[in-house]
């Protein structure tokens, strides 16, 4: 009962906000901002294109690459640090101060060393997502609480038993949260290359759109980013939840 | 300084002592990176020569107002959705899902809306800004500890010397911990939007240097941005540790 209340309330909210883009778009006009339903209409109509797909597929290999360093690099670098106290405090302010740096300043180094290629929009992509991964892990494992190890030593467990069946499970929820934040800012970091220089993806879309001045198509693309990017972290989220509980 | 901290600048000395070697003798190829210390002379002639003057005064400009604009509009919003919690849980999904979106891919659906001027910039980083803001305001009202309105009844205080004297204070840490996320995000998305489409600012003036292989210039700007934004988060980040540590959860 409660939660249907919650979820019309919910719904309410997303009817309020359609409605304030289609008032915002009586206000600028057509061709600055198109209504809902048209932009619904050319989504039905260009999303089954090969246009789209194509684009989509230059978009999902780059940020897939992306991804697999991102949690390979994250995830050894935060163990690393997390189980080597020295390094985990000498690296911390380090990885924190390059994880709020705009790292689209650095994008024109990245183009001089790779050019307009897929490794570019790759690297750029971990760029973004090896970070949050490697700083959550970290902070995952130097919060076990030591009585977890000590409980492990009097039970006599082996080295493997001991990471398979305490580590592993005290860390996971956190580390699992790591991962979303990776996920969705390699995505960011991805699009933002192709935005910049590309001449393929769903960013060059975006911005070919822009200049082309076909809002339509712009909107189309940037709702159907945003819906990937919702469901995606709906289910790590859905993950995260289990883990917690189950902890 | 302690141990840690002359290991980590050693640590930082070494890569960028070992960036230099390698530019300098050849390892990495000039047209790719240049040697630190050329990056810095370059960045000490650009800022003497006042040419850059007006593109820093721009970007710096426009991110100090975005970030104005998200930290007081984010905190009155919060303050207002704090008071209705039926409108809360039904936002609920929308904050747990804003920052998983790329919201930045609606920066030319702005642009394409107001033109491109600094309208767009300032609304991409006020929208990048503002919902961190809003939530922080959120869990500070949240962990005002209830003994402090009975506090203000005992003392018969008014509504407003209550919310001044009491609440503010016992909600600032938490506050505070939204002004920082606020700064970092609407630093990086008002550069970003300057380096995907602006008519100028500090990162139009780098996108350009790229363009045309002008790679003093483009490093000496970057060593800028880098060393403003590397300043500004510690400062910040000092001043968290500090609430933290009155708020009872720092590391000691």
């Amino acid at each position: 009962m409660i939660a249907t209340r919650r979820a019309a309330d919910t719904l309410v909210i997303l009817i309020v906000l359609v409605l304030a883009w289609q008032v915002l778009h009586q206000i600028v006009g057509a061709t600055a901002l198109p209504g809902p339903l048209p932009t619904l209409s050319y989504l039905a109509k260009f999303v089954p294109t090969a246009r789209f797909w194509e684009n989509a597929e230059a978009t999902l290999v780059a940020f897939f690459y992306a991804l697999v360093l991102s949690y390979a690099i994250g995830l050894s670098l935060g163990v690393w640090m997390g189980i080597h106290r020295l390094s985990g405090a000498v690296g911390e302010p380090i990885l924190i101060s390059i994880y709020t740096l705009p790292k689209i300043t650095l994008y024109p180094v990245v183009l001089l060393i790779f050019g307009l290629s897929l490794s570019g929009r790759v690297t750029f992509g971990a760029m973004h997502g090896i970070l949050p991964v490697a700083i959550l892990t970290m902070n995952a494992i130097r919060n076990i609480p030591p009585v977890y190890l000590k409980a492990a030593r009097t039970l006599h467990l082996s080295r493997r038993q001991t990471i398979v069946t305490v580590l592993l499970p005290a860390t996971l929820p956190e580390v699992v949260a790591g991962l979303r934040i990776g996920f969705t800012l390699t995505l960011l970091g991805v699009l933002l290359a192709e935005m910049f220089a590309a001449k393929s993806g769903l960013g060059f879309l975006i911005i070919n759109a822009m200049s082309l001045l076909q809002t339509e198509e712009m909107i189309t693309v940037a709702v159907m980013l945003f819906l990937f990017a919702a469901v995606a972290n709906a289910l790590l989220l859905w993950m995260e939840h289990k883990l917690h509980r189950r902890a | 300084m302690s141990r840690v901290g002359w290991i980590r600048l050693a640590v930082i000395v070494i890569a960028v002592g070992a960036l230099e070697f390698a530019c300098q003798f050849g390892f990495i190829n000039r047209k790719v990176v240049i040697p630190p210390s050329e990056m810095a002379v370059a960045l000490g002639k650009l800022l003497a020569s006042g040419q850059a003057n007006g593109e820093i005064a721009r970007t710096f400009g426009i991110i100090v107002l975005a970030i104005a604009i998200a930290v007081v509009l984010g905190f009155a919003i919060g303050v207002v959705i704090h008071a209705l919690p039926r409108l809360r849980q039904a936002l609920d999904p929308f904050f747990a899902t804003y920052y998983a979106v790329p919201i930045f891919i609606f920066y030319p659906v702005m642009v394409a809306i107001f033109g491109l001027s600094v309208i767009p910039i300032v609304l991409i980083g006020v929208a990048t800004a503002i919902v961190a803001m809003i939530m922080a305001t959120l869990n500070g009202l949240d962990r005002i500890p209830r003994v402090l309105s009975k506090v203000a009844r005992v003392h018969r205080m008014g509504a407003v010397a209550t919310a001044l004297r009491l609440k503010l204070p016992a909600a600032a840490p938490y506050l505070f911990t939204g002004v920082k996320l606020a700064v970092s995000y609407g630093f990086i998305a008002v550069i970003a939007s300057e380096f995907i489409l602006a008519p100028a600012g500090l990162g139009r003036v780098i996108s350009d240097a790229y363009s045309d292989f002008n790679n003093p210039r483009m490093y000496a700007l970057m060593l800028l941005l880098i060393i403003v934004a590397t300043f500004v988060n510690m400062v910040l980040h000092a001043f968290d540790q500090r609430w933290a540590e009155r708020r009872g959860i720092g590391r000691p």
